[in-house]
């Protein structure tokens, strides 16, 4: 809804004031500094403990070599948990979306509770609750264990922010679908998925983010360095090697490569997520 | 997925059958449709629900390093929960989670609503800055906490060189057991406005434009059509911003432990990371449990205020 409404306004022409762009750019500076201090710190590996130059000079990319050493096998890592963790996380919420905004289900409106209400339970309390069930399954140390965790970082939301899209379906497409002959599980690869692809995508953008960035499954629920995604690596690492920032930053860098990365090229989803996801 | 079974199209049923019985393919419908439902519905009772009802059976267990060996825990009655409620550390822990979820609130919120007063206005370039403006938020926590403790780096941190040129003293942002849960408040302060900007902004724009226009023919200053009708039209989104932010913040971990580690004696543990230490770093899951369910507790507390706002939004 808030995007339909935001395309149907931004048509009117913006008027030409650039004094507020001007402004605006001043603070945008001001919150981003902290991302362009890390880029900086990471160009200046020899800085070490010192302090760090306003700005880097010339192209050192000796800290970045040094942290794809270093953290070139945890990246790999988050990578994989992340995308297991987004197949996952479609896999189970896409259906249960569909469902939950098609078919009249007695009980749909105690799932859509019980959705929103998981976000009122802690991850640690999760990780406390499933460590020794882990321990018994095996899955410590696994990257499906893993998956299986960060997937359920994602779900809830994709649900709710999917859901929120598919109500939109015309009953007579799904109907007219049913009449041709089409089962209910063709109707929703054939019909349902393809006309949710934007909801899909935010929903797959976001949970790769947030596998992407899970740190404390990844603390909790691995006790070698079998599994180790980035960001338990870049932790770990700071800890025994307190005066190498230059190589820290870089990693660093790197780990906020996805981010950077979706928010270029699926800005329009991502705020349309944030906004659908969390008030609708 | 896998567990879906997918019935035959109901046409052929019906012919094949002499007599069709109406209950009985309503009930397989229904059947079917749940199909869709609940392997997820699955999902979220074991990894949600689950973990819910263990913590609590947890919190009446005593654990040490070896159960996970021995697979003992015996049944220890309110020990644990005498311990938690003996320590000192608890106590303190649950008030700096206080202050810094408040803080952290009222910074990000007040800040995140300028933001978004601001982007409301159309001008050049908006859109693009505004999209800008997430990137703190998207970025993995613990790369925030680790980027930012090297700006508050005392003695060689750009903060403290930037404050200087003020003649303001080097402050020990994260090794003073005086700032540092300051620091870290306002680390979070710095993650948590992309959010609120983003919500908050949504929001304004749905707001019904002839209200305004009806404000300044009547000749209300900006000020009073802030206070008089945005602030009480933005109520609903207002109480769904301030009551997700309660529930990610009072858990947090992440940038805590990336930062200071809970440190300097303890003067930043809160209770995520109390729980975090409890349970596996000292191993005893019954105190950290314990722990977590105080958090569940103050968390549930809230998600009541967030039903209401979400009955309230009308759906």
């Amino acid at each position: 809804m808030a995007t339909i409404t935001n395309a149907t306004r931004a048509v009117g022409r913006p008027k030409r004031r650039w004094g507020t762009t001007a402004l605006g750019m001043l603070i945008l500076c001001v919150m981003l500094f902290p991302l362009y201090w890390m880029v900086n710190t990471a160009l200046q590996p020899d800085s070490g403990l010192l302090e760090v130059d306003p700005v880097p000079h010339g192209l050192d990319l000796s800290g970045f070599s040094s942290a794809l050493t270093e953290q070139g096998g945890h990246l790999l890592t988050s990578l994989a948990v992340a995308l297991g963790a987004v197949v996952i996380c479609l896999a189970f919420s896409a259906p249960a979306a569909y469902g939950l905004a098609q078919f009249k289900l007695r009980g749909a409106r105690t799932v859509v509770f019980g959705t929103l209400i998981t976000q009122m339970v802690p991850g640690i309390v999760i990780a406390n609750a499933l460590y020794s069930t882990y321990v018994h399954l095996g899955l410590v140390n696994s990257y499906f264990g893993l998956m299986l965790a960060d997937a359920s970082l994602g779900i809830p939301f994709a649900i709710v922010l999917m859901r929120s899209f598919m109500v939109a379906i015309p009953r007579e497409v799904i109907e007219a679908a049913e009449v041709d002959g089409a089962g209910r599980m063709r109707t929703f690869v054939r019909v349902v998925l393809p006309m949710s692809r934007n909801s899909l995508i935010t929903a797959g953008l976001f949970s790769f983010l947030y596998a992407w960035s899970d740190f404390m499954f990844a603390l909790t629920l691995n006790t070698t360095d079998h599994v180790k995604p980035v960001t338990l690596g870049i932790y770990q690492y700071i800890g025994a090697h307190v005066g190498d920032w230059g190589s820290v930053m870089a990693a660093s860098v790197l780990a906020a490569i996805p981010a950077a990365v979706l928010l270029v090229l699926a800005q329009k989803y991502i705020a349309a997520g944030i906004t659908g996801g969390s008030v609708k | 997925m896998s567990t879906t079974t997918v019935p035959g199209p109901a046409a052929i049923g019906s012919t094949a059958e002499t007599a069709p019985d109406p209950a009985r393919t309503r009930r397989r419908r229904t059947l079917a449709q749940w199909g869709f439902v609940a392997p997820a519905v699955l999902f979220m009772l074991l990894f949600f629900g689950y973990p819910l009802v263990r913590n609590i059976v947890m919190s009446f267990q005593h654990y040490t390093p070896s159960t996970f060996f021995t697979g003992k825990a015996p049944f220890n009655g309110l020990d644990n929960w005498r311990n938690v409620f003996g320590d000192d550390l608890f106590g303190k822990a649950l008030w700096q989670t206080i202050v810094f979820t408040i803080g952290s609130l009222i910074g990000q919120f007040c800040i995140g609503l300028g933001l978004a007063v601001f982007f409301n206005r159309r001008f050049p370039l908006g859109g693009v800055l505004r999209a800008l403006m997430l990137l703190p938020w998207l970025v993995p926590m613990v790369v925030s906490g680790i980027v930012w403790r090297r700006i508050l780096d005392q003695d060689t941190g750009v903060l403290n060189s930037f404050l200087g040129l003020f003649g303001i003293g080097h402050t020990p942002w994260l090794t003073s057991t005086h700032v540092a849960l300051l620091a870290v408040t306002l680390v979070n302060i710095w993650i948590g406005i992309p959010f609120n900007t983003v919500i908050l902004y949504g929001g304004l724009q749905e707001l019904p434009r002839e209200v305004y226009e009806a404000a300044s023919l009547d000749g209300a200053s900006a000020w009073r059509t802030f206070r008089s009708i945005t602030l009480p039209l933005l109520r609903p989104v207002v109480t769904v911003v301030l009551v997700l932010g309660f529930m990610s913040t009072v858990k947090i971990l992440d940038l805590v432990l990336a930062l200071t580690d809970g440190g300097p004696a303890d003067s930043t543990q809160t209770l995520g990371t109390l729980t975090y230490q409890d349970s596996f770093v000292q191993l005893d899951f019954g105190t950290g449990a314990v722990v977590g369910n105080v958090l569940v507790l103050i968390s549930a507390v809230f998600a009541v205020f967030y039903l209401r706002a979400n009955r309230n939004e009308g759906k």
